[in-house]
C-alpha cells in the first residue's frame, strides 16, 4: 500500500536508455557518423548524411522504438491475461498467423507492400491466432494447455505460410517474403512508418485499459470476477489489442519474436511481479530491446545484413528455456 | 435476525445437466451457515451462483433486490467470495494481495484510501498474516497462504461472506484457526457461508446447517436437527458415531456403510 518509487525510476532510466539508443540507432549504418554529425544531419537535413539520417535511419529507429514497445506490451498484456509469465505472442504463431495472411495479399499481388492491405490482413491474421488460442487456453490456462495450444496454431501458420510460398506465382516475390518472415528494419520509408503507427498506438492504448483487471487475474478467473472484473470484457480487449500490435508490427517489420517475452522478464521483479504494473516498463524495455538488436544487425560485420528476427530469436529462446527450467522446478516443489 | 442474502427455488444448470435444483437459501447477518454434502453434491455450483458468478434460474435477491440488477463492482462490494484452492499466480506481495479486496471499492491504480488502509490492517491483523505482510506470495506454506487468501476476502469488508472449503488441505490447528476468523466476522454482523467436508467441524461451528446431495438441499435448520446419525448414513453412506465436544453433539465418521 505505501509508495514505491522503484518503478518510477526504472521507468526514468528506461526512458534515458532509450533516448540513448535512439541517438546511437542515428550513428550506425554502413556510413558511421559521430553524435554531433547524426544530431546535425538530423535537424539541418543537408548533403548526404542528412539524406541518410533523415529517410533512412530516422524510419528504422522510431519503427524499432515503437514496433518493440508494442512487443513488450503485448507480452505483458498476455502475461497478465493468462496469468503466465511465458506468454509471448510469437509462442502463439501470432507472428506466423500476421506474416501469413500479410504474405498472401503481397505474394499473389492483391496489392504493394507498402499499401494499408499488407497490416490490416497482418491484423485479421494476427486476430485468427491470438482468439484461437485464448478461446482454447480458457478458462484453466494451464502453462501445458497453453504451450500446447500455441505450439498447434504457430505450426499452422507456419505451414499457411510456406504453402503461400509453394504457390506463389512469382519466385522472387517467395525469396523476398521469405526474407521479410525473419524481421527486419532494414531499408523502412516513412511510409512503412505512417502505415504501422496508427495501429501500434491503438494497440497501446486498447491495452492500457486492460492493466487494471491483471492483479485481480492474479487470484484465478473466478475470484477476479467475483471482485467485479469483466472477464469477457478484459479478453477481447487484450486480443483485440495484441492482434492490432502484433498484426501491424509484423506487417512492416516481418516476424519478430520473444520481445514480448524478455521485455516483461527483465522489469518484473523491479515491480514486485505486479501484472498491471509491469506494462509500462515491459513497454520500455521491448523498445530499448528492438532498438539495441536493431544496432546490433548494423555493428556485427557480415556479408549480408543480419535480420534482426533472428537476432531476437537467438537472445530469447535461450531465455525462454531457462525460464521453462525455473518454472519446472517450480511445479515440482509445489507437487 | 435480517436476512441479507436469499435463493428461492434456485436452479443451476451447466450444459444439459442439471447440477443445482429448487434450492432455497436464506442467509442472515450474524449467522455462520455451514454447508455440508458429499462430493459431486452441488455445493461450488451453488455457492458460485449466490456469488453472481453463475447464471441460474429462479429468484437469487441481495437486501431484497434481484442480485442480477447489481452492477458487477457494487456486488462485488456486497458479497466476497473465497474460491477454492488459494490460488495466487504471480509472486506479489502479500499486502498487495490482501489490498485486491479493496478492488470493487476504488480505483485500483488511485491512491488507497484511509478507509482502504484500515480495511487491509485488520484483514492481515484477524488472519495473523502481518508478520509476512512484505513476502512474496508465493513463498508461503500451505496454511499461510489459506490466511492470506481469506484475508483477501475479509478486506472487502462485504456484509456477505461465502467461502468455499476454506480449511481444506489445512492442518488441525489451521482449521480451527480459519473457523474462528470466519465466526468472528460473522458475530461482528456479516452474513458467512462456508463450505466443509469435516462434519465434527461443522456441527461445532454452524449456527445453521444446510446439508446437500444431488444437488438439492435435503435438509437445514439447525446442526442437531441436521447431522444426525440417519441422516448422515443416508446422504455420506457413512455410519457416524455422535460425542460430546465442549457441551454440542458432533458427529465423527466411523466407517462406511
Amino acid at each position: 500500500m505505501k509508495d514505491k518509487p522503484l518503478p518510477h525510476r526504472l521507468t526514468l532510466a528506461l526512458t534515458v536508455l532509450i533516448a540513448a539508443l535512439m541517438i546511437v540507432s542515428l550513428m550506425v549504418g554502413p556510413a558511421a557518423l559521430s553524435p554531433r554529425a547524426a544530431l546535425a544531419a538530423l535537424f539541418s537535413g543537408d548533403g548526404a548524411a542528412g539524406i541518410v539520417v533523415r529517410d533512412i535511419r530516422v524510419p528504422r529507429t522510431l519503427l524499432a522504438a515503437l514496433i518493440g514497445a508494442t512487443l513488450g506490451l503485448s507480452g505483458a498484456a498476455l502475461q497478465g491475461l493468462l496469468r503466465n509469465p511465458l506468454a509471448e505472442p510469437a509462442l502463439f504463431g501470432a507472428p506466423q498467423a500476421a506474416a501469413a495472411a500479410a504474405s498472401f495479399v503481397i505474394a499473389f499481388g492483391f496489392a504493394p507492400a507498402t499499401s494499408l492491405a499488407a497490416p490490416i490482413a497482418g491484423i485479421a491474421g494476427a486476430l485468427i491466432s491470438v482468439g484461437g488460442l485464448v478461446i482454447v487456453a480458457g478458462r484453466r490456462a494451464s502453462l501445458t494447455v497453453i504451450l500446447l495450444a500455441g505450439l498447434a496454431l504457430a505450426s499452422f501458420a507456419g505451414a499457411a505460410t510456406a504453402l503461400i510460398l509453394n504457390i506463389a506465382p512469382n519466385p522472387f516475390i517467395a525469396l523476398e517474403v521469405a526474407f521479410w518472415l525473419l524481421g527486419s528494419l532494414e531499408d523502412r520509408s516513412i511510409d512503412h512508418l505512417l502505415i504501422a503507427a496508427p495501429f501500434l498506438i491503438a494497440s497501446w492504448i486498447v491495452l492500457a485499459f486492460t492493466a487494471r483487471s491483471f492483479r485481480a487475474l492474479t487470484l484465478g478467473e473466478d475470484a477476479a470476477a467475483s471482485l467485479g472484473v469483466d472477464l469477457q470484457k478484459t479478453r477481447l480487449l487484450v486480443v483485440t489489442g495484441v492482434a492490432l500490435g502484433v498484426g501491424a508490427a509484423v506487417a512492416v517489420a516481418g516476424s519478430i519474436g520473444f520481445i514480448g517475452l524478455v521485455a516483461p522478464h527483465l522489469v518484473r521483479r523491479s515491480v514486485q511481479s505486479d501484472p498491471a504494473r509491469v506494462m509500462l516498463p515491459a513497454a520500455l524495455a521491448g523498445a530499448a530491446l528492438l532498438l539495441a538488436a536493431d544496432i546490433a544487425v548494423r555493428v556485427v560485420p557480415s556479408a549480408n545484413e543480419l535480420k534482426v528476427g533472428v537476432v531476437t530469436a537467438l537472445i530469447g529462446v535461450p531465455v525462454f528455456l531457462t525460464m521453462i527450467f525455473g518454472e519446472r522446478r517450480l511445479e515440482e516443489s509445489a507437487a | 435476525m435480517s436476512v441479507i442474502l436469499r435463493a428461492d427455488d434456485v436452479s443451476v444448470g451447466i450444459g444439459s445437466r442439471t447440477i443445482v435444483e429448487r434450492v432455497r437459501v436464506k442467509l442472515r447477518r450474524g449467522e455462520l451457515a455451514i454447508l455440508i454434502g458429499p462430493n459431486g453434491a452441488g455445493k461450488t455450483t451453488l455457492i458460485r451462483a449466490l456469488a453472481g458468478l453463475l447464471p441460474s434460474d429462479g429468484q437469487i435477491s441481495l437486501e431484497d433486490k434481484p442480485l442480477g440488477s447489481f452492477d458487477a463492482r457494487e456486488r462485488a462490494r456486497h458479497i466476497a467470495y473465497l474460491p477454492q484452492g488459494n490460488v495466487f499466480h504471480w509472486p506479489m506481495p502479500v499486502e498487495t494481495v490482501v489490498a485486491l479486496g479493496r478492488y470493487p471499492h476504488g480505483d485500483p491504480f488511485g491512491t488507497p484510501s484511509e478507509e482502504d488502509r484500515v480495511a487491509v490492517r485488520d484483514a492481515l491483523a484477524a488472519t495473523a498474516t502481518e508478520a509476512f505482510a512484505a513476502r512474496p506470495v508465493t513463498t508461503l506454506s500451505g496454511g499461510e497462504r489459506a490466511r492470506v487468501a481469506l484475508a483477501r476476502a475479509l478486506a472487502t469488508q462485504a456484509p456477505v461472506l461465502l467461502a468455499d472449503e476454506p480449511t481444506v488441505s489445512l492442518d488441525a490447528r489451521h482449521q480451527l484457526v480459519v473457523l474462528d476468523v470466519l465466526q468472528k466476522t460473522a458475530r461482528k454482523g456479516a452474513a458467512v457461508l462456508a463450505v466443509l467436508h469435516d462434519l465434527s467441524l461443522a456441527a461445532r461451528y454452524a449456527d445453521h446447517a444446510l446439508l446437500m446431495q444431488n444437488g438439492r438441499i435435503v435438509t437445514q435448520g439447525e446442526v442437531k436437527d441436521v447431522l444426525t446419525e440417519e441422516r448422515i448414513a443416508q446422504v455420506f453412506g457413512v455410519e457416524a458415531h455422535m460425542t460430546t465436544i465442549g457441551g454440542v453433539q458432533v458427529p465423527v465418521a466411523q466407517r462406511p456403510l
